[in-house]
């Protein structure tokens, strides 16, 4: 018997007003995604990807269709519902990072754990997660210390550090080179492999898309069959 | 809900979860240290004006009060006419009546003067010296000593300090060269003080006078005294020296006690439009850290938390500053114009200017809190 989808959309499209044009970012999008999945969505600019991403973390709501996130319906909630979504269910990893500047890259986790209602103490796995990271040694420092990695490899551990269903990534290799890339990929593939964390990715480079289980290609905010 | 009810609901470690939020309130207020000490310094300055202007008006009143006090006098009978707050700014009494009141039941002393104002808040107070020293104890010289020609005057030391003045010196007021005589010790009805019959004529009030001060054989009785004078002399204002200092507060004085709220009202305006502007450029710098934690799933009322965090920061600290900033108005009044205002420290007025401060400042907040609060977390997120 198959199990529910924890992503799982149904003719999912948005729709911007700019100005006095409307914009299409999406057109008509289905796709699942299976627990302990890793996913990447694979497009280039424009290409409604970031759309995509947006919609699934609850950062916007959908146009029309539906946008089932661990069992909740996403077309019909209100913004605090969305919010707790964010709060409980999503991870997210930025391409620039997102780190607040004027706190070190440990109470950039904790202020996270706070708001998730998790108190501010790590436990013992968290802390293996932190070494996993390789942060652990630098997470008294605030992120102009950190190189574009290490603050990528902080912004992981931010996401992480609820325990959420499904981690978003937008770009997370975007501002990084190869070598860091590489290491942040491999990190993520580590992540989905011993703790079974659900990856959805956002990328436009095929070779990193070639670390998640499964790519599905966007075009002019369709999926690709 | 508040994360601070949020944290007593759920139970968790409240006390190490408000030292993450101090420290990203504190974190926030280092990122822009200038625009935080030009928030703090105009806050100070908000306090600092309220509380000299109030130290001000108490402090001068009261020494009004306590130079009143220093007469020795019990009763003060002043023209018809006029009213106990009123300034006395022409001499329209005969000086017989010193001894009409004299010939008065339980009347021990009187003694007449005449005020001759002159710039700002200072007056050339004509005095009988002899009825005077008799009546008051007599000033208490640090140099030099009494009048002995019409043209001498004394003055007291703060006025002598402020215009650096000491016996010998001479100074030019209403059209007229006076030498100092004598220079004494303050708290005796007035700044600066002449020969009684000097001033008249000089003043052209030959033989009149402003005030009359009326000592009694038992001061207890001074108001039933009063009453008896006020039967017999009508339309002469006669007060008890002690109903008179009441007067002399701010309470008292409607029209200063008004001068005072709207000063109150300006510098809360004041305070409110710069931390208005403080807080929304700070909500505008930061639109994209406001998307991150909005996007990490940061409630509303949390992200209104720190900004009213740092507000409140910035109001108790420039309470305090502005508090201090009091302490140097009082010090520059003491060495720069000791003969004119008394500025006294009105500790009961730190916690009311404190509020103030503080409302004016959360008021200012409310605009920017909701500007980010309302902030949509994808467009802030793109927000460079």
């Amino acid at each position: 018997m198959n199990e529910t989808p924890i992503i799982e959309v149904r003719q999912l499209t948005k729709t911007y007003r700019v100005g006095e044009v409307d914009v299409h970012a999406l057109r008509g999008v289905d796709i699942e995604v299976q627990k302990g999945e890793f996913i990447a969505v694979v497009g280039t600019s424009g290409s409604g990807k970031s759309t995509l991403f947006n919609v699934l973390g609850g950062l916007t709501p959908p146009s029309t269709g539906s946008v089932h996130i661990g069992g909740k319906d996403l077309s019909h909630m209100t913004n605090a519902e969305r919010t707790n979504l964010r709060k409980d269910t999503v991870g997210f990893v930025f391409q620039k990072y997102n780190l607040l500047p004027t706190l070190s890259a440990e109470d950039n986790i904790k202020i996270v754990k706070y708001i998730g209602g998790h108190g501010i103490d790590f436990d013992a796995p968290f802390n293996e997660v932190l070494r996993l990271l390789g942060i652990a040694e630098r997470l008294k420092h605030k992120p102009r210390a950190l190189s574009g990695g290490q603050q990528q490899r902080v912004a992981i551990a931010r996401a992480i550090v609820n325990g959420p269903a499904i981690l978003l990534a937008d770009e997370p290799t975007g501002n990084l080179d190869s070598q860091n890339s590489a290491a942040v990929l491999n990190l993520l593939k580590d992540l989905n492999q011993r703790l079974g964390q659900t990856i959805l990715m956002i990328t436009h480079d095929e070779e990193a898309a070639s670390y998640a289980h499964r790519r599905v290609h966007m075009r002019d905010g369709q999926l690709l069959p | 809900m508040l994360p601070l009810l949020s944290s007593l609901r759920s139970g968790a470690p409240l006390y190490n979860e408000q030292v993450l939020l101090n420290k990203l309130t504190f974190a926030n207020l280092g990122h822009r240290p200038v625009r935080t000490l030009l928030s703090i310094l105009a806050i100070a300055v908000e306090v600092t004006m309220i509380l000299t202007l109030v130290g001000v008006s108490n402090g001068t009143l009261h020494e009004s009060a306590r130079r009143a006090r220093g007469t020795g006098a019990d009763i003060l009978v002043r023209p018809p006419g006029t009213s106990a707050m009123s300034s006395v700014s022409s001499a329209p009494m005969s000086d017989k009546l010193v001894d009409v009141f004299r010939a008065e039941p339980h009347v021990v002393m009187v003694t007449g003067t005449i005020v001759q104002p002159l710039e700002l808040f200072d007056t050339l107070t004509g005095l009988n010296m002899d009825e005077f020293a008799k009546m008051s104890g007599g000033f208490r010289f640090v140099q030099g000593g009494l009048p002995t020609q019409d043209t001498d005057l004394i003055i007291d030391e703060p006025y002598a300090r402020e215009k650096h003045l000491q016996v010998g010196s001479t100074l030019k007021l209403i059209s007229r060269e006076w030498h100092v005589s004598g220079v004494y010790e303050p708290g005796k009805l007035a700044r600066i003080c002449a020969r009684l019959e000097a001033l008249q004529q000089f003043t052209a009030n030959a033989h009149h006078l402003s005030q009359i001060y009326v000592k009694v054989d038992d001061s207890n009785q001074a108001q039933a005294i009063v009453d008896s004078l006020r039967a017999k002399y009508p339309g002469y204002q006669i007060y008890t020296l002690e109903y008179y200092t009441s007067f002399l507060s701010v309470s008292s004085l409607g029209l200063l006690r008004n001068f005072i709220y709207v000063v109150i009202g300006v510098a809360m305006i004041v305070g409110f439009i710069v931390v208005f502007m403080a807080m929304y450029t700070a909500v505008l710098e930061r639109t994209r850290e406001i998307g991150i934690l909005k996007a990490v799933g940061s409630s509303s009322g949390l992200i209104l938390n720190m900004l009213l965090r740092e507000t409140l920061l910035l109001a108790v600290i420039g309470t305090g500053v502005g508090i201090l900033l009091t302490y140097l108005t009082q010090w520059l009044m003491v060495h720069f114009a000791p003969g004119g205002m008394t500025q006294e420290t009105v500790y009961k007025w730190w916690p009311i200017t404190g509020v103030i401060a503080i409302t004016g400042s959360l008021i200012g907040a409310i605009i920017p809190g909701i500007k980010a609060v309302r902030q949509d977390a994808t467009e802030a997120l793109s927000y460079e």
